[in-house]
């Protein structure tokens, strides 16, 4: 069943307008993770991440000033090439400056009807946050449920919450074998499945998650595993790299599997849930989105991010981890020296890349086999 | 030939007086027994003045664009700061403000002092890293206190100012007054928050009216000038003696605008910019009046700090009334600040171009500009955010708009003779002549 999420992965849109079809349900597209599906699900609304084809395009150089990142001029291009006309809405959570670019220039030039922007808090790590976002969440229901034509009520909440507890629950027992010293799923093949949820219904979604749970408790992949590499970055679902940087063994002396990301594309998304003993439900969201692992654009006064990698790291027993800087990305760009001293300084060898929208395969490939040496380097003197 | 009278602005020697002073008191600060205190350039500096008169203020911006104008000393913070890791598309302030810490010299003489602590605020998506960091390089014991002020745009750009949005902003106020007498000892006086409050709005409301006057034709002021002047609101806004500055001033350019005293002489044209300029590079603006150009000002020059509320109706612009009293709690004058704060024209970019490009529209029409010359800025991400969307929704008003690619900090990305060769072709469509030398 892992296939099936390569294919949702690669066939988003044709999933999307089927299901919009077979349903009749709306399908509103988010920009940014600090969206609440819950709420949209709560509606019978399926919300689905807008991401970038990865493919180089010409069509936002008049409304992106060239200094914004690459992912999100991409994801631009693919509202203003009418890749996305099937929407009915648009939303963004407030994060980074780069993202809102994307909605606010698809909100002007390609307006589904419906658009809302949710002024997400930025201070999470304030007492003052969780109050505050209960009552933009509230202006926002009311938006949902003038596009959706129906009250949500505290039981569809439940019901929305419950759906994407029920999926994260899921990645994450399947990241659990990633942890195995043979993991019996390669990080190419989880990220084809953590961007396969942000484009299907997550109750279609589930009993796929399900399956290949009970597949990997007897899967066994005939590849040496070789290093164990943890990737770290912003938004990043470069399945090219990993793929090319996983396959790098069987032509080279050195190889690696990716068993953990700290992205937005995998564990800061899903690895925290609603936490189902708080009676509001509206308040339950609110503070799963305050207090989940946070972008960097909101991780301050502490850098809380530092201690939450270490974790994971040490966890999925790195040998080492690839910090992987969007081009232009600032809230990455001014966390990354401090995020490899702390990594060097805890035994975790780092290296930096910079990406675009396209990946340098050849050129990134020779500097990740130089890094993989590196470390096998280390084993042998050791 | 000059058509209309010049003179110099008679306050420009207090001006640069008390510019000097204010940086030489952040360095003399613990001489004084006084705080020192860093934080960005919108910072609520007035909820930290209740720890008493001696809190000497450095903000970010104002700092970094002081060490750009100085070249060679530009380039070896940046260069530092790269070394350190930091990636060279991020903000040029913010790279050239932690190059002073890295490189530990202070661009106006010696060695940086170090600040007792960090106040600021976030709206845009660097600013808590900022100061994050500045307190990581100065050594990881510099307290950092970050008010969060991204809740959504204003009216008439929201349908109102939701309670709960200005009491998010005014609580966090409220929790930093507790965290600033813990971490200082000291004991907040709210009679002086109270002061500092009504200095700050005063103060922006007091720029506005100033920004007005430059509707007259000959502009009484040009936005070189206008630089050194509207940086006072971005040093401290709460300062009593910056507000009264601001208020001479006004009256000053009143009485220029009576008697017809130009800024420049040979107007023959009338501009406006958007963002910062490259501040190594202020001779653009010579540049210009040898076409008989004045640059009137911009929504930055005009809405950084000033404060305006903007009339959809009439497509205008007008100072926002100041509220009818001073506080009288330290809840009021929180919620007052918050309240105010958050009409900033400046912010308002931040949700949708859409709100910038109808302000701009507005001054454009309004200050009679002929043209619209949009920096586009590398080095600010904040200001430059939707940038490309403005240009479109200005040409669209039916505006002339050119634009020309720079870095307010970064002296390696702004090409000065190609960016002269642009003016000279928009200024030629105009139908404008350039003076021979």
């Amino acid at each position: 069943m892992l296939e099936k999420f390569q294919e949702w992965y690669e066939n988003r849109h044709e999933y999307q307008e089927k299901y919009k079809e077979r349903t009749g349900n709306k399908i509103v597209g988010y920009f940014c993770t600090y969206t609440p599906e819950e709420l949209f699900y709560a509606a019978d609304i399926l919300p689905v991440r807008i991401l970038g084809s990865h493919e180089p395009q010409d069509v936002t150089e008049p409304h992106i000033f060239g200094m914004f990142c690459p992912f999100c001029r991409d994801a631009l291009a693919q509202g203003l090439k009418g890749k996305y006309d099937y929407l009915d809405g648009i939303t963004i959570g407030q994060s980074c400056l780069h993202l809102r670019q994307a909605f606010t220039s698809w909100d002007l030039h390609k307006n589904p009807g419906w658009s809302y922007f949710l002024p997400m808090p930025n201070h999470v790590q304030s007492k003052r946050a969780v109050p505050f976002l209960v009552e933009e969440y509230r202006l926002l229901i009311k938006k949902i449920e003038e596009l959706a034509g129906k009250r949500i009520r505290d039981d569809d909440l439940r019901q929305g919450i419950d759906i994407m507890n029920k999926v994260r629950q899921a990645m994450k027992e399947i990241y659990e074998f990633r942890k195995e010293e043979n993991p019996p799923i390669t990080g190419t093949e989880a990220m084809y499945m953590t961007c396969a949820q942000f484009f299907t219904d997550a109750r279609e979604f589930l009993p796929v998650a399900k399956e290949v749970n009970r597949e990997l408790a007897s899967r066994r992949l005939d590849r040496d595993p070789g290093k164990r590499i943890m990737l770290i970055g912003s938004e990043n679902d470069d399945i090219e790299y990993i793929n090319m940087i996983e396959t790098l063994g069987e032509r080279e002396s050195v190889g690696c599997t990716v068993v953990v990301e700290e992205h937005c594309t995998t564990t800061r998304y899903f690895w925290d849930e609603v936490d189902t003993d708080i009676d509001d439900p509206v308040r339950a969201i609110a503070e799963r989105y305050v207090l989940r692992t946070p972008c960097p654009s909101k991780d301050w006064p502490q850098r809380t991010r530092l201690q939450r990698i270490l974790k994971l790291a040490k966890d999925f027993r790195v040998d080492g981890a690839i910090i992987i800087q969007q081009k232009f990305c600032d809230p990455h760009e001014a966390d990354i020296p401090f995020i490899r001293r702390f990594l060097e300084d805890n035994g975790i060898p780092t290296y930096f890349l910079e990406f675009d929208v396209t990946v340098a395969s050849g050129p990134f490939a020779v500097r990740t086999e130089a890094f993989l040496e590196t470390l096998e380097a280390e084993e042998d003197l050791f | 030939m000059a058509q209309y009278p010049t003179e110099p602005l008679k306050c420009w020697p207090k001006a640069k007086e008390l510019r000097n002073k204010f940086y030489e008191n952040y360095k003399q600060a613990h001489e004084k027994g006084g705080i020192r205190c860093m934080g960005s350039a919108w910072a609520l500096d007035a909820v930290t003045m209740g720890l008493g008169r001696d809190v000497y203020w450095i903000t970010g911006e104002p700092y970094g664009a002081s060490c750009a104008f100085d070249s060679p000393l530009s380039a070896d913070f940046l260069t530092a700061a790269e070394k350190f890791g930091f990636s060279r598309d991020l903000c040029s302030y913010m790279r050239n403000y932690w190059g002073s810490i890295i490189v530990g010299k202070y661009a106006f003489g010696g060695p940086l002092p170090k600040a007792d602590f960090a106040y600021t605020q976030h709206i845009c998506c660097s600013h808590g890293k900022w100061y994050q960091n500045a307190c990581e390089l100065e050594g990881g014991d510099v307290p950092l206190y970050v008010i969060d002020v991204g809740v959504g745009a204003c009216p008439p750009f929201e349908p109102e100012m939701y309670k709960h949005r200005v009491k998010y902003v005014a609580d966090q106020m409220l929790d930093s007054i507790e965290w600033m007498e813990k971490i200082t000892g000291r004991t907040y006086n709210d009679e002086l928050f109270f002061e500092a409050c009504w200095n700050d709005i005063r103060l922006t409301h007091t720029w506005a009216k100033i920004c007005m006057l430059n509707r007259a034709v000959p502009a009484p002021l040009d936005e070189k000038s206008i630089y050194s002047l509207y940086v006072f609101a971005t040093l401290q806004k709460s300062s009593a003696a910056f507000a009264e500055l601001y208020e001479e001033l006004l009256e000053e350019v009143e009485d220029r605008v009576k008697r017809g005293i130009a800024a420049v002489g040979n107007e023959q044209a009338r501009v406006m910019t958007d963002t910062q300029p490259p501040w190594g590079f202020l001779k653009i603006y010579r540049y210009l009046e040898t076409w008989g150009v004045v640059s009137i000002g911009s929504l930055y020059t005009f809405g950084l700090e000033g404060m305006w509320l903007y009339d959809e109706d009439r497509n205008d612009l007008g100072p926002r009334p100041m509220p009818p009293e001073k506080p009288t709690s330290r809840e009021e004058a929180c919620r007052m600040l918050a309240d105010w704060h958050l009409s900033k024209p400046e912010y308002q970019h931040f949700y949708s171009p859409e709100y910038k490009t109808e302000m701009m529209d507005a001054i454009a029409k309004n200050w009679r500009c002929d043209a619209i010359i949009m920096h586009y800025n590398r080095g600010c991400e904040g200001l430059s955010v939707g940038i490309a969307e403005n240009r479109l929704g200005l040409l669209e008003r039916g505006n002339k708009v050119m634009t020309y690619e720079g870095n307010m900090g970064d002296e390696t990305e702004f090409d000065l003779p190609s960016t002269e060769t642009r003016f000279d072709i928009f200024l030629e469509s105009l139908g404008l002549k350039k003076r021979e030398a």
